[in-house]
């Protein structure tokens, strides 16, 4: 049946999967008609301003409220003490540590919550929260996580200061929150003690913030009459909220609705639960009417979701030829004040162990040591599953570092190590399963594309010209990422395990909506799912609505995080279909009158094997659902719904390389070239895929150049509005050019891994690679991002290159 | 409070009036008094361009203008873009080359690149890069913006009357 061009003109109607189908979510977002949070307006709505410490520590002596309650338009202050009658002025975390809702006697960083104001508008709420009078009694603060355990540091959390565990594991000192580790330290230090080439160097990953252009908030809603809370919010997880508002509130689940609307982007800093949320809803729930909770700029680099900040040493020891023989690598974390980051029970330092990256390496061992200093709680993943770009940062970086030592290419020392395509699946010496790979031909293909050999020779004479008013520098990447958390039996927060669902209603037309509960920020799910459904049911895509992010109709699922959504809820999809699939299949043979094994799939419909004439259309078959003409016993309606735990995690990976030129004289970095060369497994809309690699390399971008927030010795922000913490404009941001293979995912239903994290993660060690390979002919092994103009020109001048 | 002025001026055509404080910034006159939300927030200090809106012909940054300074204003915002149901081709534009993921920038994105193709109908990469630097985009890294302006610029110089 069929010649080619009438089945491709089949296949093309439907969008489906590997076609760059435009993204159905464009119409509202250019038409200005998107639905973000701070666009909601409820009747009689009122403002919750927050007032926030000027200390990073301090005791609360007393809190006046009265010149703000004189405020015209001023409602309501709420303090601790307000909060405390229905127990919500602490708050559990993620993390397994509590977190306070409002300041309860002490306050821990700079710009913690201390009250709320609430006013009938925006104005009034900001005129009170600067009228409420707090007296406060300055203490030393501890800034720097490297004096967190000394014998004589201040308690920073006295409130548990007697515990002798929060959530992870023994404590040894009042400021400790957990020592994880992994691997076989025995195995580990006899291959250095007997290794003769051993490399160590300490790096910093720099505490930076995810910075959405959309900050955080809410607006919450608790109906007295009804007992029914609604909060919409900006969230990536909306039904772990949930769970998390009905544990703390003690209001039953389901009168519980979170909806997630339109999310002005995550990168996760959009994950945790935060004070602000918790106040606008108690608040809601004192006052009666609806509460709208939004978070300022500088409120949003300052206290929520910061990430990183994982002061990491490295080491690794390797043979003559460069086979690495041993690694350890461990990180002393800071985690603020309190252990507010998302963290699965089982891995409090995330996926830290993922740090082997894409080498065989027999004898491993990780661990990290988390302190809480004086500063905003949190430790967020940053645009990657947590702590994937600390732990590949660190091996990217060594494998430089080993390569410069061993005065080797870093490609050919890459190459020695890489664990071979035939050695999949891989079992690290740090317990993962490394799915599937071709790392070789990767960076072969990459180094190709950018005549590596020639860069190098270039490289050299520019090396050896006394004249050259700048240096050239070639830097690599060739990483695996971990996402797609994951399968229950080692992920979970708060016990719930990771995994993710899809429920499908195919309507007798042959119209589909499908509900799932991840939850988008700009990655086009309304468009990728909807196009995984075309291909395996036989219906047009344009006629997929998906929904997400509203609990009261989506199923439950984890959100999207850690590049999750296609690993785990695209798995579900494909699940989900497919029973769909099952049925039509039952429906046609009945229909056809043939057996089941009789009928064969083609594009949108079932045919008769041997017979083509003989067919059912996906499309016919919807309707006959509907209607009594059905195999005897079976029920009306195609629908289906799917809980997907993934057997394993996913292991998308990546070869690139970064072209810098520097200018001696000024430290100015331009990115003259840079490859980027992703395998994500099977591809369902290239032109999705790219834009997320253009801003994951952005973002890669924007951490290695530039971004940092930094503190005084007091604990004072010293830049965080967009005037001092760096987000790329057009002018800085570079040229990217992209790449891929395709090595399908072999437990994925439809071979995807994944793909929105791994340029962030694989690009910010290439362009530190690049920079510092620029200096590595003097000697240099390291230099600490971001390298911003001034911190390279001090290199630069340190090395006398700025002389004349 | 007490302290309140009328301001009128003409919104994507239609002349509007609003009563509001001296102190009150043009931001929040267009999305909590004029129900027009196309227009974000992003920063409040001008930094990140997510509430420009065009005033007079020329791009503005609507969270730090007072609203009482645009009395007789013409103003445009991403909702007048869109001319007797027919997208403007900068938005046709952003759709045919993934310019947009999250949306949050998107209007202001937009009407920064409208009145930029006004100015100069025939940018070149580098004076497009150099015209959207004051609107910040987190998702795309630019480089599809970069080509939505210069396919919206080619296909308004092919068809000048249908897209003015």
């Amino acid at each position: 049946m069929g010649d080619l061009s009438e089945l491709q003109e089949r296949e093309q109607k439907l969008q489906g999967m590997g076609t760059s189908m435009l993204r159905k979510e464009d119409a509202r977002f250019i038409r200005g008609q998107g639905s973000y949070v701070d666009d909601i307006k409820l009747p009689g709505m009122l403002f919750g301003a927050l007032v926030r410490s000027p200390y990073a520590h301090a005791r609360i002596r007393s809190i006046d409220k009265s010149l703000a309650l004189a405020v015209p338009g001023v409602v309501a202050v709420l303090t601790a003490d307000d909060l405390k009658p229905v127990n919500l002025h602490w708050m559990p975390t993620l993390g397994g540590d509590v977190q306070a809702v409002l300041a309860d006697k002490k306050v821990c960083f700079q710009l913690q919550e201390v009250a709320m104001v609430l006013a009938t508008d925006r104005y009034a709420a900001a005129d009170g929260a600067a009228l409420v009078e707090v007296d406060y009694e300055e203490l030393p603060a501890i800034v720097d996580p490297k004096q967190s355990m000394a014998a004589d540091a201040p308690v920073i959390r006295e409130d548990i200061a007697d515990k002798k565990e929060v959530g992870h594991g023994p404590r040894t000192h009042p400021n400790h929150i957990f020592t994880w580790e992994a691997g076989d330290k025995a195995a580990a230090d006899a291959a250095f003690a007997s290794a003769p080439v051993t490399v160590r160097e300490e790096i910093l990953n720099p505490r930076v913030h995810p910075c959405p252009l959309e900050t955080c908030g809410c607006v919450a809603s608790f109906n007295k009459a009804t007992g029914y809370l609604t909060v919409y919010m900006t969230t990536q997880a909306p039904h772990i909220v949930r769970t998390v508002l009905a544990m703390l509130s003690g209001i039953a689940e389901s009168k519980i609705r979170v909806v997630g609307g339109d999310i002005g982007g995550g990168f996760g800093n959009k994950v945790p639960v935060y004070p602000g949320y918790v106040v606008a809803i108690v608040a809601s729930i004192v006052t009666g009417v609806p509460v709208k909770w939004i978070e300022s700029r500088i409120d949003n680099i300052s206290t929520t979701g910061f990430a990183r900040d994982y002061h990491c040493v490295g080491e690794l020891a390797a043979d003559t030829d460069g086979r690495i023989k041993g690694l350890r690598f461990t990180a002393l974390a800071d985690h603020g004040a309190f252990n507010s980051h998302v963290s699965a029970t089982k891995l409090p330092a995330g996926l830290f162990s993922i740090c082997t990256g894409s080498y065989a390496i027999p004898n491993a061992y990780c661990r990290v040591d988390a302190v809480y200093t004086n500063k905003a709680p949190g430790g967020v993943a940053y645009r990657c599953s947590l702590r994937v770009t600390e732990a590949i940062y660190l091996i990217e970086r060594m494998m430089d570092v080993l390569a410069r030592k061993l005065n080797m290419d870093p490609a050919e020392v890459r190459r020695r190590n890489f664990v071979q395509a035939e050695q999949f699946p891989y079992q690290t010496s740090l317990g993962w399963t490394l799915d599937s790979g071709a790392y070789d031909a990767a960076l072969d293909k990459v180094l190709k594309a950018v005549d590596y050999e020639g860069l190098r020779r270039e490289q050299a004479q520019r090396r050896a010209d006394p004249d050259a008013t700048s240096l050239m520098g070639i830097g690599l990447s060739t990483f695996t990422e971990i996402v797609g958390a994951g399968p229950t039996k080692v992920c979970d927060i708060l016990g719930i395990g990771l995994f993710d669902s899809c429920e499908i209603r195919v309507h007798p037309t042959g119209g589909v909506i499908a509900r799932l509960g991840t939850m988008t920020q700009g990655q086009g799910h309304s468009t990728t799912y909807a196009q995984i459904i075309a291909t395996e049911l036989g219906l047009p895509a344009s006629d997929i609505v998906v929904e997400e992010g509203d609990t009261d109709k989506a199923p439950y699922g984890a959100g999207t995080w850690g590049s999750r959504s296609t690993p785990v809820s695209g798995a579900a999809t494909a699940t989900a279909a497919r029973k769909i699939k099952d049925k039509a299949k039952k429906i046609a043979a009945h229909l056809l009158e043939v057996a089941e094994g009789d009928l064969e799939w083609e594009i949108d419909r079932f045919k008769v094997r041997g017979n083509p004439a003989q067919a059912k259309t996906m499309k016919e078959i919807c309707m006959v659902a509907h209607t009594g003409n059905l195999p005897d016993g079976m029920e009306q309606g195609l629908n289906a719904v799917s809980y997907y735990d993934p057997p394993n995690l996913t292991f998308p990976f990546g070869a690139y390389v970064c072209v810098v030129d520097i200018d001696k004289f000024t430290g100015e970095v331009k990115v003259r070239r840079f490859y980027a060369l992703d395998d994500c497994g099977t591809r369902i809309n290239p032109m999705i895929i790219e834009g997320q690699i253009h801003g994951g390399l952005t973002e890669a971008f924007a951490v290695a150049m530039g971004q940092q927030i930094p503190f005084d010795e007091n604990g004072n922000h010293l830049g965080n509005s967009l005037m001092d913490y760096f987000l790329p404009t057009t002018v800085e941001t570079p040229h990217w050019e992209t790449d891929h293979t395709v090595t399908p995912c072999p437990h994925h239903p439809l071979g995807a891994k994944g793909v929105a994290e791994s340029p962030h993660v694989g690009g910010i060690p290439c362009l530190s690679n690049a920079v510092i390979d620029a200096f590595a002919h003097l000697g240099v092994t390291h230099m600490d991002m971001p390298h911003s103009a001034w911190r390279v020109w001090t290199k630069c001048h340190e090395l006398g290159l700025d002389k004349h | 409070m007490a302290n309140t002025q009328t301001v009128s001026f003409t919104l994507n055509g239609k002349g509007v009036a609003a009563t509001v404080e001296p102190r009150e910034l043009l931001i929040h006159t267009l999305r909590e008094r004029l129900a027009h939300t196309g227009p974000h927030i992003g920063c409040e200090t001008s930094h990140c361009g997510a509430c420009t809106v065009d005033i007079d012909g020329m791009s503005v940054k609507s969270c730090t203008v007072l609203t009482v300074q645009c009395e007789g204003a013409q103003m445009l915002t991403v909702e007048g873009l869109e001319q007797g149901g027919v997208l403007h081709a900068i938005q046709q534009a952003f759709h045919e080359e993934h310019g947009l993921q999250c949306g949050y920038c998107t209007p202001g994105m937009l009407t920064r690149a409208y009145r930029l193709l006004k100015e100069n109908p025939n940018p070149s990469e580098e004076e497009i890069r150099y015209g959207l630097a004051g609107n910040l985009c987190r998702c795309t890294g630019y480089q599809n913006i970069v080509k939505a302006v210069q396919s919206a610029a080619a296909k308004l110089a092919a068809a000048p009357k249908a897209a003015a």
